[in-house]
């Protein structure tokens, strides 16, 4: 049956404004439950009450509530604030006092309606378009001159996240840097999650670092990537350096991976294959020229998968592909990153922080890494959601891809 | 006591927002300069009332009304959200007035009509507020919020008496002039059980605006033609001025319209 929750507070005991509210919606064919009221001790102390209306029809059931509106009985959304919106003065700077999000979810109030606000992230602005009321999170650089910026707390609410959902993926995950926990397990409820994810056609992002081909786990990421585990690649230079040295050398940072030993003049190797590579023109030339034949790049342009490298003051090069403008870089992510439900990052961590500060809070991230500090680094800087797991990535990879061999859910992408 | 009271320059019905209205019925304007002047005279000279005025403005003819202007709570003014676009604009000069007198001004949230004093009258420990026609129940709860006391909020039920002072009228603590047509059924109650002694108002002299009257202590000052309410005023102890105010009657007001209580 349609149904409304109303709410009204004041004198209304001794006034008599409940027991005639109560009396009109019976009156007009609806009925009533009473979910909560408080009584004012002393005479001065308000009331309040808050009722169940249900009636027959969609209806019948405007036309109750706004007659109990004329007594003072409002629907519980209705009578609260709106949010104070102010316009840019200039471009990339928002008006004092700007609401500063987080990554929660957010609504904010405009004419009297909550709209949720699209894309959240953490630490950027609301930006109000009061026309097709729509609200988003944009970051310092995209605000223009005269947009509409949410000031103040005001009219704004967030929805906390449940860390644990019972019955959902991640449910022995209580701690979030877990050393001590059976990683066997952790591991499986992972691929479980990541085999969900594919099932419902979400989209898992994966970030990682060089360490990753140095500890011979490259292999393994293919095989994720084979699988369709994976639809977006986060990484820097590094990562892309030394995985196309391993596709043309068989080294990474000149030591051979299947031997362990260092290879003759082998730390010019990395340097060659970005030099190959530049003379290519770009990874994906490199692939489809055959230069690269192999390797975690190579199957990110075989099988369609969306990779964005992000560049560091500190890069060799860099590759063509690598992206050095900080705020492009940035922005390439963000779009990436829409759409995404489960983030794996791996052997990184300022790739990891970085992608963890352009996440909702509702994308389950997991973060791997031998040093702990790393997924204390991250919740620390807002990615709370994320859950961490203290080990070597090449064993963690390894046993991965074994449980989502168990049963594969995956579907390679097309 | 002090009043604050607006004289009539610029009164005239020129537009009809109560059924009292009829601008084919005109009012005499030096009529009713005079009527007020007399009010005023009754108020100062035989209830000792310090009378403040504010200057009239043109285009607001029924800035004379001071009572509907706001609410005085201590040092802070609340004041008006008019129904009436007609009647907007009163509010700006009447809240730079209390703020050259050094009241707090407070704004109620522009979604709750109210109406001053003409909705809100102190009864003993309490305040009775009138609702429904020109101010709304949801200003009653602000208001209730700001001077930390009981409001009653009792739902006007008929056009004619569009403000709680039209109606209802509190003598003392426990005595009121009450013309009972004019709420709803619940209201009745509220009062019924609020206030122990009320004197029933009929019909002729609800519409002589009986209620309508100005109380201090034990003086009562009203529109002349209502002999059963002074006659049973005086058996009670009151006093009772009667003062022609025939002219503010085709704008629906009275004497209690014709004032608002500052202090």
């Amino acid at each position: 049956m349609p149904h409304s929750v109303v709410q009204i507070s004041g004198h209304i005991i001794d006034s008599l404004i409940l027991p005639k509210v109560l009396d009109l919606i019976i009156s007009l064919g609806a009925e009533f439950e009473i979910l909560e009221i408080q009584v004012g001790h002393r005479r001065s102390d308000r009331s309040h009450a808050r009722i169940q209306v249900e009636a027959p029809t969609p209806a019948l059931l405007e036309r109750v509530l706004a007659k109990i509106k004329e007594h003072g009985a409002l629907p519980v959304d209705e009578g609260e604030e709106s949010a104070e919106l102010q316009p840019a003065a200039a471009d990339g700077i928002f008006p004092d006092h700007f609401y500063a999000t987080t990554n929660l979810t957010t609504w904010v109030r405009v004419n009297d309606k909550w709209i949720e606000v699209e894309f959240p992230e953490m630490d950027c602005g609301i930006r109000v378009d009061l026309k097709s009321m729509r609200a988003e999170c944009i970051p310092f650089h995209r605000v223009k001159q005269g947009d509409l910026i949410v000031v103040g707390h005001r009219g704004t609410k967030i929805q906390p996240i449940e860390r644990q959902v019972p019955r959902e993926g991640f449910e022995f995950m209580s701690s979030p840097v877990s050393t001590e926990q059976p990683k066997g397990l952790l591991i499986r409820e992972i691929a479980e999650t990541m085999k969900k994810v594919r099932r419902d056609n979400g989209r898992i992002l994966v970030v990682a670092g060089p360490g990753l081909v140095h500890t011979g786990a490259a292999q393994y990421l293919v095989k994720l990537i084979e699988r369709g585990y994976v639809q977006v690649l986060f990484a820097g230079n590094g990562l892309a350096v030394h995985d196309i040295e391993t596709a043309l050398y068989d080294t990474s940072l000149g030591v051979y991976l299947d031997k362990k030993i260092r290879a003759s003049e082998g730390h010019e190797h990395h340097l060659w294959a970005i030099n190959a590579v530049r003379g290519a023109g770009g990874i994906k030339q490199a692939v489809e020229t055959g230069l690269v034949q192999c390797g975690i790049f190579y199957s990110c342009v075989k099988y369609g998968v969306d990779f964005v490298l992000a560049g560091s003051i500190r890069d060799d090069g860099p590759l063509p592909d690598v992206i050095t403008d900080t705020l492009e870089a940035q922005d390439r992510m963000r779009e990436k990153a829409r759409g995404v439900s489960f983030a794996l990052m791996m052997a990184t961590t300022l790739h990891a922080i970085a992608t963890g500060n352009l996440l909702p809070a509702t994308v389950k991230t997991v973060c791997v890494d031998i040093n702990p500090a790393v997924v204390t680094k991250l919740t620390d800087r807002g990615t709370f959601q994320a859950i961490g797991l203290v080990t070597d990535v090449e064993p963690f990879l390894r046993a991965l891809c074994q449980h989502l061999d168990e049963q594969s859910a995956g579907t390679a992408p097309s | 006591m002090q009043l604050l009271m607006c004289p009539p320059d610029y009164y005239g019905i020129e537009y009809e927002i109560n059924p009292w209205m009829n601008r084919s019925r005109r009012s005499d304007l030096q009529l009713a300069n005079e009527q007020w002047s007399a009010l005023r005279r009754v108020l100062q000279e035989r209830c000792a009332i310090d009378i403040h005025v504010i200057d009239a403005e043109p285009g607001l003819p029924d800035m004379v009304f001071t009572a509907n202007a706001g609410l005085v709570w201590q040092n802070k003014f609340i004041v008006s959200n008019f129904r009436h676009e007609v009647r907007r604009r009163e509010a700006v000069h009447f809240a730079a007035w209390f703020r050259h007198q050094g009241f707090e001004i407070v704004h109620l949230p522009q979604e709750y009509f109210f109406e001053g004093e003409g909705d809100l009258l102190k009864c003993g420990d309490s305040w009775l507020a009138g609702y429904h026609i020109r101010s709304d129940i949801g200003a009653h709860q602000k208001i209730a919020e700001i001077i930390e006391q009981q409001i009653l909020s009792l739902e006007l039920a008929s056009e004619w008496f569009y403000h709680l002072d039209t109606c209802f009228c509190p003598l003392s603590d426990k005595q009121a002039l009450f013309y009972a047509p004019a709420f709803d059924p619940y209201a009745c109650r509220v009062i019924e059980n609020h206030i122990p002694h009320l004197i029933a108002v009929s019909p002729a002299e609800a519409a002589r605006f009986a209620c309508n009257a100005i109380v201090v202590d034990k003086c009562v000052v009203m529109n002349d033609g209502c002999p059963q309410v002074h006659e049973q005023l005086e058996g009670i102890g009151f006093t009772v001025f009667e003062t022609p105010l025939s002219e503010f009657l085709k704008a629906g007001g009275s004497a209690k319209c014709l004032a608002l209580i500052i202090q």
